[in-house]
C-alpha cells in the first residue's frame, strides 16, 4: 500500500466524479464515468480486494459503459437540465 | 428545490464523514469485522474444508450459496424486465433479412475484432474455471464472454452476432444457467443432504466430501456464467435498438 499512489487516485477519483455529474453532454458523462469505474477499480486492487476489483473493471468500466453509450444514441445528446 | 438538493446532499455528507470517526482503522485486526467468529472460520479453516484457495469465492459459492443464487435470479429478473418493457415485436420480423440489415464498423475495426474476439473468449472462459484458484468466478467470467458477443455486434452489425446468439438462443442460455445452479442444490437434497450442502456429492463425483465441495463450486460458477452472458446481450441488443433487435449501432 503506497499512501501517495492512493492520494494521487483519489483526487482523480473525485475529479472524475464531479466532472461526470456537471457534464451537459451525454455521451462524454458516461466515458468519464468509465474513468471514475476504472479508477475505483485500481483503489480496490490497491487494497487487495483484488475479486471486486476485477468486477468493477468488468462490469463498471466495461459493459456498463457500453450499454450507457448504447442508450444515449437511441436519446437525445444533451442533457436538459 | 436546487438548493434544497445541495443542502441535504451537504448534511448527509457530513453525517457520513462524521460517522466514519467511529470506524476500525484499516487493516486492523481487533476490529469487529475480523475479530468475529464467523470471520476467523473462514480465514482459518477454508482451505482445510473445501480445499479452494480462494476465500472470496468460497464464500460466494459455499458458505453462501443461497446469496448468490438469487443474485443470479435478480440478473435474471433485470433482463427479462428490460425485454418486458422494451421489446418491441412490430419493428421486427421473425425472418430477419441478414444481408440488407449490416451495419458494422469499418474494415479495420472488423479486422482488429476478429483477432482479439478469441482471446477475450478463452480469457473468460479461463476466469470461469479457474475462479475458485484466482480472482475471478461466474459474474466476471460471464460478463466478459457477454462483452465479447457485444463487441462482435459492434464491429459486425447486430444481425451478424444474432446468427451466433439469437434472441431465443439468448433466453434459452439464461434459463438454463438458473437451472445448473438450482438443479445442483436439488441434487444434494436427492442424495440426503441440505439444500447446497454440496459435501453429500462425494457419492457421485471424484474424491472425497472436500473434493466435492470444490467441484460444485465450479459447476454454480459455470450455471452463473450461463445466466450472466445471456442477459448481458440481451440487455445491449434491446437497449441499443430500442427493443427491435435490428438496424442496431
Amino acid at each position: 500500500m503506497i499512501w501517495q499512489f492512493d492520494i494521487i487516485i483519489l483526487i482523480f477519483l473525485v475529479v472524475a466524479a464531479i466532472v461526470s455529474l456537471r457534464l451537459k453532454d451525454l455521451l462524454g458523462a458516461s466515458m468519464v464515468f468509465g474513468i471514475y469505474s476504472f479508477l475505483i477499480c485500481l483503489l480496490w486492487a490497491e487494497m487487495g480486494a483484488v475479486d471486486v476489483a476485477f468486477t468493477e473493471a468488468a462490469v463498471g468500466a466495461g459493459v456498463s459503459t457500453v450499454i450507457m453509450i448504447a442508450t444515449i444514441f437511441s436519446t437525445t445528446r444533451r442533457s436538459k437540465d | 428545490m436546487k438548493v434544497f438538493g445541495l443542502v441535504a446532499v451537504f448534511v448527509v455528507g457530513l453525517l457520513l464523514l462524521s460517522a466514519t470517526q467511529d470506524f476500525p482503522s484499516w487493516g486492523n485486526p481487533r476490529s469487529a469485522a475480523s475479530d468475529g467468529e464467523v470471520s476467523s472460520f473462514y480465514i482459518e479453516k477454508t482451505e482445510a474444508v473445501t480445499k479452494v484457495p480462494n476465500m472470496v469465492t468460497a464464500v460466494l459459492a459455499d458458505f453462501r450459496g443461497y446469496d448468490t443464487m438469487f443474485e443470479t435470479v435478480v440478473i435474471f429478473i433485470a433482463g427479462i424486465g428490460i425485454i418486458a418493457v422494451l421489446r418491441n415485436f412490430e419493428g421486427s420480423d421473425s425472418s430477419i433479412d441478414y444481408d440488407n440489415d449490416d451495419n458494422g464498423a469499418g474494415l479495420l475495426a472488423r479486422f482488429t475484432c476478429s483477432l482479439i474476439l478469441p482471446f477475450i473468449q478463452i480469457f473468460a472462459l479461463y476466469v470461469v474455471a479457474h475462479g475458485h484458484h484466482s480472482p475471478g468466478g461466474g459474474f466476471q467470467g460471464g460478463v466478459m464472454l457477454g462483452a465479447s458477443y457485444i463487441l462482435l455486434a459492434l464491429a459486425f452489425g447486430l444481425s451478424k452476432a444474432k446468427r451466433i446468439f439469437s434472441e431465443r438462443r439468448t433466453m434459452i442460455f439464461a434459463v438454463v444457467g438458473i437451472f445448473i445452479y438450482v438443479g445442483w442444490g436439488v441434487l444434494c437434497l436427492l442424495l440426503g443432504g441440505e439444500f447446497l450442502n454440496y459435501s453429500v456429492l462425494d457419492s457421485i463425483l471424484p474424491g472425497d466430501a472436500m473434493m466435492a465441495r470444490s467441484y460444485s463450486m465450479l459447476v454454480v460458477e459455470i450455471g452463473v456464467a450461463f445466466t450472466v452472458t445471456a442477459i448481458m446481450f440481451s440487455m445491449y441488443s434491446n437497449l441499443s435498438t430500442r427493443g427491435r433487435l435490428s438496424k442496431g449501432l
